[in-house]
Order: structure tokens, then sequence, then C-alpha cells
């Protein structure tokens, strides 16, 4: 076995929330460059200009690429031959704390939903999933993402019956929202598995690089269809009017019910914010 | 203002130079709960433009942390009563309601778009940032920010037009 101090998962999340707020993702940037003339509205082209003016300044002045830094979403890992010594989610909150207020980030989480809706002042808690796998490894994937595009994200139980129409139809109704996105978007589509499992399923998939297909063919092909059909719905990067309204369309699948088909689509915006490391 | 106020048409981009006040969710509750008790406001309405953000902190040396627009459908059901008490444009992003198009037609407003996600980029447009009110709310309090050439456009103006509807249907192909 492998011991890990989780002192160490601190000092990674501390650095990924850093990296991933102030360094735009390498894949959306080359695929905003890359769309930029396939753009026909000229408001359009001026936005996509500014998004890569902007990820070259916030490098150079070391500020967030958006200032709804987001809730901290965090993806472990944790290889089955690890054993990590101590609270492994009180060490993701404390790292998420030290970027937080250490790196002028925006603390964006309120303690209760409902009533007072203080800000908890430190961006915690971090929403953690963690995963099993086989190894000696740990790996962290920091998301960082803002409420506009957790806003316009949505969930159905749609019928069996409808079929692959019905989830078209759901994907393309739930698009119709990307203006308040910050589009160009990234689209995240999962399907199956119950009301729980088919919305982290949604968000996962926006954490694969753009020129990743799905190995499943149909569902590859699926993909390609429904971003072409959500590039025709004239939203356009800012929302105000164009072709390219989403940089592309991932969908994850998983075993559902005999009686089910859960689906939920889940947005990312232009200012799509990631980073990760193993250990 | 009221002059460069019924000239502006949806689609036309602006730079604004002079002084904005930031708020968002929290502060227009509070703002309009004020109207609605007779209180002060913490600044003068009249005449004014809100831009709707909340700012990242801003590091040692910046006069402002990072600073785009959020989603101004949030403040819709507020964006009326202050339009009626003399505001006269918003600054945000993403289409409103029908409610919002009804006062800016009747009060002779706009509401302008600036382009979300770019916030390092916008923060390079203003000069200065003051607490005025509410620090207790962190990024949602109300800054007084002096910008100079801050890039916008106008997406509802005071004649009904709607650029978000109207770009929608000029590139819409389904």
């Amino acid at each position: 076995m492998r011991e890990i101090p989780v002192l160490m998962i601190t000092e990674i999340v501390d650095s990924l929330c850093r990296k991933a707020n102030t360094v735009l993702r390498p894949d959306v940037l080359e695929a905003i460059h890359a769309m930029l003339g396939m753009e026909v509205s000229p408001t359009g082209v001026e936005v996509m200009e500014q998004i890569i003016k902007n990820a070259d300044l916030a490098v150079v002045e070391q500020l967030p690429i958006c200032q709804d830094t987001g809730y901290v979403t965090v993806f472990l890992e944790i290889g089955r031959e690890v054993v990590l010594q101590g609270n492994v989610y009180q060490a993701v909150d404390e790292g998420v704390r030290r970027a937080y207020i250490d790196g002028y980030l925006r603390k964006s989480i309120v303690s209760c939903p409902l009533f007072e809706r203080e800000n908890t002042g430190d961006n915690t808690p971090a929403f953690v999933n963690i995963d099993m796998v086989a190894g000696d490894k740990v790996r962290i994937v920091v998301m960082p993402k803002g409420g506009g595009t957790e806003n316009a994200s949505q969930l159905r139980m749609l019928s069996v019956a409808g079929e692959l129409a019905a989830v078209k139809e759901f994907v393309m109704e739930a698009a119709e929202n990307a203006a308040k996105a910050c589009p160009p978007v990234i689209v995240g589509v999962g399907i199956g598995g119950s009301f729980d499992k088919v919305g982290l399923m949604a968000k996962k998939a926006l954490l694969r690089p753009i020129p990743d297909r799905n190995p499943d063919l149909r569902i590859a092909q699926l993909e390609a269809e429904l971003l072409t059909e959500i590039n025709k719905l004239g939203i356009g990067p800012a929302g105000l009017g164009g072709r390219i309204t989403a940089l592309t369309v991932k969908i994850e699948t998983m075993p559902t019910h005999i009686a089910c088909l859960p689906v939920a689509v889940a947005f990312n915006c232009h200012a799509a914010r990631q980073a990760e490391a193993i250990i | 203002m009221d002059d460069a106020v019924v000239n502006l048409k949806a689609g036309d981009k602006v730079e604004i130079t002079g002084i904005i006040y930031t708020a968002r969710d929290q502060a227009h509750k509070r703002l309009v709960e004020s109207i609605q008790r007779g209180e002060q406001l913490p600044f003068y309405l009249k005449g004014q433009i809100i831009y709707y953000a909340g700012p990242a902190p801003a590091p040692p040396g910046k006069a402002v942390g990072s600073i785009g627009p959020t989603t101004s459908a949030r403040m819709d059901s507020y964006a009326p009563i202050l339009v009626s008490h003399g505001l006269k444009a918003m600054i945000g992003k993403g289409p409103r309601s029908g409610e919002v198009k009804d006062a800016l037609i009747r009060y002779n407003a706009v509401y302008l778009a600036a382009t979300g996600g770019v916030a390092a980029l916008l923060s390079s447009y203003v000069r200065s940032s003051e607490l005025i009110a509410y620090p207790e709310l962190g990024p949602e309090a109300i800054y007084k920010l002096e910008v100079e050439n801050f890039p916008a456009i106008v997406a509802m103006d005071a004649w009904g037009g709607d650029l978000y509807e109207q770009s929608r249907l000029i590139y819409r192909e389904i």
C-alpha cells in the first residue's frame, strides 16, 4: 500500500484552483481560434476576439478569466492501493480556502440556500466526487464553474417510449437557454443511470477534451448531429446572434432501469476552467 | 442622459466613461425594500447606470479584480421598480423579460450587454472602485466604479428593440 498524507491533496487543490481560474483550457482556446473563421456575425467575431484577448490578459495580469470563480467541483480518482492519511474532504476544503482567500478569487458560496444566504467567506464547501480505481495513484481534477452555466443546466426523466427523438428534443429545448450560459458553450449530456447519476454523468462529460469523440460510433454520431443542430439556433457568441453557439457536445451513457430514460444536460461556458494533477 | 438614451438603438455599440454602480441579487432585494419603505438609497438613482456584477477581490496594486457581467434575468423582478425611480441604464448579460422591456419603453431607459466571461479584459476599463454599501454582502456589495471607454452593446432600447430576439432570427437556420 502507498501512503499519502492529505496535506498533499490540500497543496495540490490550492494550486489547481489558482491555475484553473487564470488559465483558459488550452483546447477551448484552440477551438475558439479554429471556429472564429466560421462565425458570420460581426458581433460574434468581436466577442470571440474578446475571449482570446481576455485569456491572454488573464495570464499576463494573473487575474481570473471570469469574476465568477464558481463552485469548486473536485473529482478524485483514488487508486485502491493508496491509503490517504487524514480526512480527504477537509483537505480539499482547506485547499479551496487557501486558493480563494490568498489568490484573490471570488467567494461565491452561501451556507443556507433558502433563508439567510450568508456567504461562507472562503468558497467552501467544495463539491467532491470520489471514484475508486485500480492502481496506486490519485488523480485530482478541479473544475470551478459559474452559477450562470449551472442555472442553465437541466435534468428530466423522459418516457421510455419517447426513444431517441425525445432525447434530442430535450437537449434542443435545454440549448435554447444557452444564451444565459455564456456561449459558445460546451454541452455535456448524460443519458441513462438514475436520477442522481445522470446529472453527474452530464457534468463529467464537460471534462472531456474538445477533439475527443465517444468511442461508441452511434453516440459519436449523435454528438456531431446535436452540435450541428445547436449551431443552427442562431444564439451565437454571448447570445448576440451568430452561428457558433456551442464548441462541442459530449455525451455519456450508462445502464438504466427498464422503466426509465433519465437525461441531463449540463453546460460549461467559454470561460471553461479545469485543471488536474496526478499524485 | 435622457437625450442620450432616447437616441440609442438595439445593436448600437457604446463606450461608457464616468461613474457606474455594481448591484446584483441581494443588493437589488435591499434597494427595492428600501424604496418600498420610503428610505433613502445608498446612492442617488436618478440618471444612473447599474452594472450587474460581483467583482473578484482586487489584487494588490489593481483598482479592481476581474469584473464581468452576471445574468440579468435574475434581476428582472426588481428592475422595473428601479427604472420607474429614475435608473437610466443597466449593464448585464443575457435576455430579459417583457416586463423589463415595457419599463424601458415607459420610462425611457436602456439595457446594455457586456460580454460575459471576459472579466479580466473588462477590469482593464475600470479606473477606480469604492465600496459604498452593504459590505457584509461580500461580492454582492454595491461598488461605485469609475470606468473609461467600457465597451457594451445596446441589447434593449427605449423603443422596444431587443437585440437578443432580433439577432437570433437573423442567424437562425431551423
